[in-house]
């Protein structure tokens, strides 16, 4: 059985034929630890590296790329983000569509002495600005908003949130794990403070990789403190970005596989990427909205969204539906809480969540017929 | 020669970067003995003619720079 996989919005597969070239290369050819010593390998490998913070930079367009710190993933950088900003008495904002990478946090951070405020957003889950704004307290200091919904897609008004950031000397913070690559993200436009993302979903990198933007101006601390290959003998951590917050190897590897996944997008565009996206998610959302006791989430208009669907049945369980896609069908969904019980709670799909189907770059309009005609048939049986 | 030197190889390394599109004569060597208390690391050798030029340049790319442009005798 052919396999069709519509759960990019877990992780992006397959990736770009670059990607899995430049890992290799690096791993055959290369191998030396950047910034640990300079050696010629070390160089190589520390070239490599800082081609893949200037390709990012590129994208998001930042203008120094050393203000991007790798880390192994977005949950990460949201911790290094909250964490190295706020204090006891502090207050954070957030949203009710966001995922657990910032909410768990969030709630640590509460037993600390830090208060916080989740902000309700739609039905379809777009943020309300005007409680938004009604929010902001004396003691506000960050807002923390996900740029798209890995629920149901829903792209929030960043560039509206960042003017209200700006306005009120707010942190300003972006979650663009189910954005970045997909999505224009301009830092300097949209008033971007600290900007966190994952290499392995839109930006087609591997797994393991992700990373902090942190606007000039900005100091943040560290989460760990440790090697950094720059100056050794300070008994403190280096206050100067990147170093500050990548103590230890970095994975060097995947991050040259992450630069080979921009090198791809930066050639093809992010506006055709996004194009095609779209129309798949149009098309799947019209296929199933004709399946009878069949319930679609979020936004109805596609330009709305990311390539994120989920639905529900009334008479199966979502997790039922995805086994049954994988197993008849060869069809690879996520059902379930995605990590997201705020999302669903604001959707009204707890306790059992929804299925939820994510196209990506490499499907096609066929998958997409397969796919909403074996839901069709699941719907019926 | 002159030389400027950084916190750390990354800094360097886009340092190098930066210099030689602005089309400036700039070689990475690992950072002079006389320098003491940065021993780690690498230093960017220049024309001494470039330095000012390059330190404001590098500056305005938010590189981070120790000795902002030093003789040292050879």
């Amino acid at each position: 059985m052919e396999k069709i996989y519509l759960d990019n919005a877990a992780t992006s597969w397959p990736k770009p034929e670059g990607v899995y070239a430049a890992i290799d290369y690096f791993n055959r050819n290369v191998g030396g630890n950047p910034g640990r010593g300079t050696t010629n390998l070390a160089l190589a490998s520390a070239r490599m590296v800082l081609e893949t913070r200037e390709l990012l930079a590129e994208l998001f367009h930042i203008s120094h790329p050393l203000r991007i710190s790798f880390t192994p993933n977005i949950t990460e950088s949201l911790n290094v983000a909250l964490k190295g900003c706020l204090a006891p008495g502090d207050h954070l904002i957030f949203s009710s569509m966001e995922h657990n990478s910032i909410a768990r946090p969030a709630y640590a951070l509460a037993k600390q002495g830090i208060e916080i405020s989740i902000v309700p957003c739609s039905s379809e889950g777009r943020l309300n600005i005007k409680a938004l704004v009604k929010a902001i307290k004396k003691n506000t200091k960050m807002i923390s908003l996900s740029h798209a919904s890995n629920v149901t897609g829903t792209i929030q008004p960043i560039s509206e949130v960042g003017e209200i950031c700006q306005k009120n000397g707010l942190i300003f913070v972006v979650d663009s794990a189910q954005s970045a690559g997909i999505l224009p993200i301009d830092v300097q436009r949209q008033h971007i403070d600290i900007l966190t993302f994952t290499g392995h979903k839109g930006l087609l990198g591997p797994q393991g990789t992700g990373g902090i933007y942190i606007r000039p101006g900005l100091t943040v601390k560290p989460l760990k403190e440790g090697g950094t290959g720059s100056q050794s003998l300070d008994t403190n951590q280096p206050e100067f970005m990147p170093d500050s917050l990548e103590s230890g190897t970095l994975n060097t590897p995947g991050i040259v596989g992450l630069g080979a996944g921009v090198r791809f997008l930066l050639k093809q565009g992010i506006d055709t990427i996004r194009q095609h996206e779209e129309e798949l998610t149009q098309l799947l959302r019209q296929n199933l909205l004709e399946i009878p006791k069949l319930k679609v989430y979020g936004p109805a208009n596609c330009k709305d969204k990311a390539a994120v669907l989920s639905f529900t049945l009334e008479h199966i369980n979502p997790a039922q539906v995805s086994f049954r896609l994988e197993n008849e069908f060869g069809i690879i969904t996520r059902a379930g809480l995605h990590c997201s019980p705020l999302a669903h709670q604001t959707l009204g799909t707890l306790p059992h969540g929804a299925c939820r189907l994510s196209p990506g770059f490499f499907n096609t309009r066929e998958e997409i017929e397969i796919t909403s005609q074996a839901i069709a048939e699941i719907a019926q049986k | 020669m002159w030389v400027i030197t950084f916190p750390s190889v990354t800094h360097a390394l886009r340092a190098e970067k930066l210099l030689k599109e602005k089309g400036i004569q700039v070689k990475l060597i690992p950072i002079p003995k006389e320098l003491s208390g940065a021993c780690q690391g690498l230093a960017a050798k220049l024309p001494g003619e470039d330095v000012e030029e390059s330190i404001a340049l590098l500056d305005n790319h938010g590189i981070d720079i120790i000795r902002r442009g030093i003789q040292i005798k050879m």
